[in-house]
Parts: structure tokens; sequence; C-alpha cells
């Protein structure tokens, strides 16, 4: 997809945050020279066409508390991962949910993280998980340490 | 550990999947939250100064800059396991890094902006670390949401 220019200087100006001010858009705009209508139009067609997956806050979930995540691997067979990626994706605590490749000595093809408040909270999740997809071949991995958390920027 | 009161949550979980596109979005989180535009304000800074907000902006998608990904599992021995997330955090392509249990220990996420860099720094790692390492590409995208339920 390509952006026009000013879609990129949109998203250079916001991606390390708007500001915390009674007209924000109308501050960005000053910056670019444009209308505050014309930031506000740009944001909601890039929302549109995809180029932004979510305008909003990013949380530091570790800061209030939601500490624990963890990655869950399903060994799912290949002929129902379609339906059983799609019940996960309707968990609340699962905030992401893919299909991966298998690999020799590694069955897992389903892959959820769970972010919650603690370790019991995310054991739980995932045995719920399994009770409503009926997989109970499966991994609960914590992350154990960050090494490095970055989101994409331009 | 940041303490949050019944609105402060309110408002957590109103302004993670759209906050408001409106000349002024603040007001409009006075209005359904209860609470004036500038104690919106105020709170909202609290919550970005003290970090339970990390920024309030665009989540870009990567697929539509170009962008192509993988997650990486590998086997690293433990008495190098720190050297080793120590090269791998060097690239700037690498935007998650997480040490987990397991035989697999070693757990990063690549963005790059070609499938011919993505192989690049694959080959340059598998070289460099020589232990056993899984490529496991995204084959199917069921949800990537990333919002937090704050209870």
């Amino acid at each position: 997809m390509e952006m026009t220019d000013i879609q990129k200087q949109i998203l250079i100006l916001t991606q390390e945050g708007i500001p915390i001010t009674s007209s924000p858009y109308q501050d960005i705009s000053q910056q670019l020279g444009i209308t505050e209508e014309e930031v506000v139009k740009q944001i909601t067609l890039m929302k549109e066409l995809g180029i932004i997956r979510r305008f909003g806050a990013s949380i530091g979930h570790r800061d209030i508390g939601i500490t624990a995540n963890a990655m869950c691997v399903w060994n799912v067979p290949d002929e129902d991962v379609e339906d059983v990626g799609g019940i996960m994706a309707t968990i609340d605590d699962v905030t992401h949910c893919y299909a991966r490749p298998r690999h020799p000595g590694w069955p897992y093809n389903i892959f959820t993280m769970v972010h919650s408040y603690s370790r019991d909270d995310c054991l739980a999740i995932a045995e719920e998980i399994s009770k409503l997809t009926g997989i109970d071949d499966y991994k609960v991995m914590f992350s154990e340490k960050e090494f490095k958390k970055i989101g994409i920027r331009l | 550990m940041i303490l949050l009161d019944e609105t402060d949550k309110k408002l957590l979980n109103l302004v993670q999947l759209d906050f408001p596109l409106d000349a002024h979005p603040f007001r409009i989180l006075a209005d359904k939250t209860g609470i004036s535009e500038d104690e919106v304000i105020k709170r909202m800074q609290r919550l970005l100064d003290e970090g339970a907000v990390r920024r309030i902006g665009p989540i870009i998608n990567s697929k539509e800059t170009g962008r192509v990904g993988t997650l990486v599992a590998l086997k690293a021995p433990e008495e190098k396991i720190e050297q080793i997330a120590e090269l791998i955090n060097s690239y700037p392509e690498v935007s998650h890094n997480y040490l987990r249990p397991g035989d697999y220990n070693v757990w990063f996420t690549l963005s790059a902006s070609s499938n011919e860099r993505l192989q690049e720094i694959l080959e340059e790692l598998r070289q460099e670390i020589q232990c056993p390492m899984m490529d496991l590409p995204t084959t199917q995208l069921f949800k990537i949401g990333v919002k937090f339920k704050i209870k």
C-alpha cells in the first residue's frame, strides 16, 4: 500500500504519541501546515485502509499489574486449525493468536499470547481454552525475562 | 505498581481500541466518564507520566508498510543465553525478545524491510550462534488485538 507524503508525516508526528491537550489534532495540524479536519480525515482513512491497525493508547501493562504473560502453544489437527483459531481469538484474555508451521520435534501449530494479572490466571485461561476447543496437547510458556520489547515505527 | 481508581480503569478501557478522532477527544471521554475535560486531561497526563499509558497514537500495521516478519525460537546453552540475547537485540529489526522455560528458551520476533533482509539476518544468526533454531512465520493471523481487560 502506497502512503501519501502527508500520511507518512502524520504517522511520524503521532507515532510517539499525540499531545495530551484539549485539541491535539490541531496541534499536529499546525506543525504540518494543514487543517485539523485534514489530520482527522487522514487518520480515519489510514484506519479504514488498514495502514493503522488501531489508533489508541498503548498500555504499560506490567506497570498496572498485568505482569504475567504466557505464550501458549497448541497441537491442533491441520483440518481444525481454521475453526480452533477462530474460537481462541474470541477469548478476551487472548491478545494474539496465530497459526505457525510445525517443526521436527515441535508439533505445536497454533500460538496464543495470554496476558493477565498472575501466572495462575494464565494457567486457568489456558485450561479454559483447552476445554472450549477440546485441544489437550498444549504447553504454557511464561516469559522469565524480557530482553527487548519495542513497537513498530516508520 | 501504579494505583488506579475506578475512573482511571474506565478511561484505560475506553482509550485502547478507538481513541476519539474528534476536535476535542478528551471532551468526548469526559462525557463518557462523567468527569470534566480538564479532569480527563489531568488523569491521562498522570497515567502517561507514571507509565500506565506508554503513548496514545497509531499502531502501524507492519504488513502495510511492506515489512516481513517472523517468530524465531532457539535452544541456547544456559551459559551463553545473555550473550546470545545481546547479539539478537543488536539488530534493530528485533522487536521482542524473551527468555522462556524449555528446550527452546530464547524467543524473539523479527520484522525486516524485505524477505531477503529477513533471510540474511536469520543466516547471520545461524552462523554466529550455532544452535538449533526454528523459524516460525505466521501462516494465518487470527487475532492481534492487544487490548487489555483492565480489572
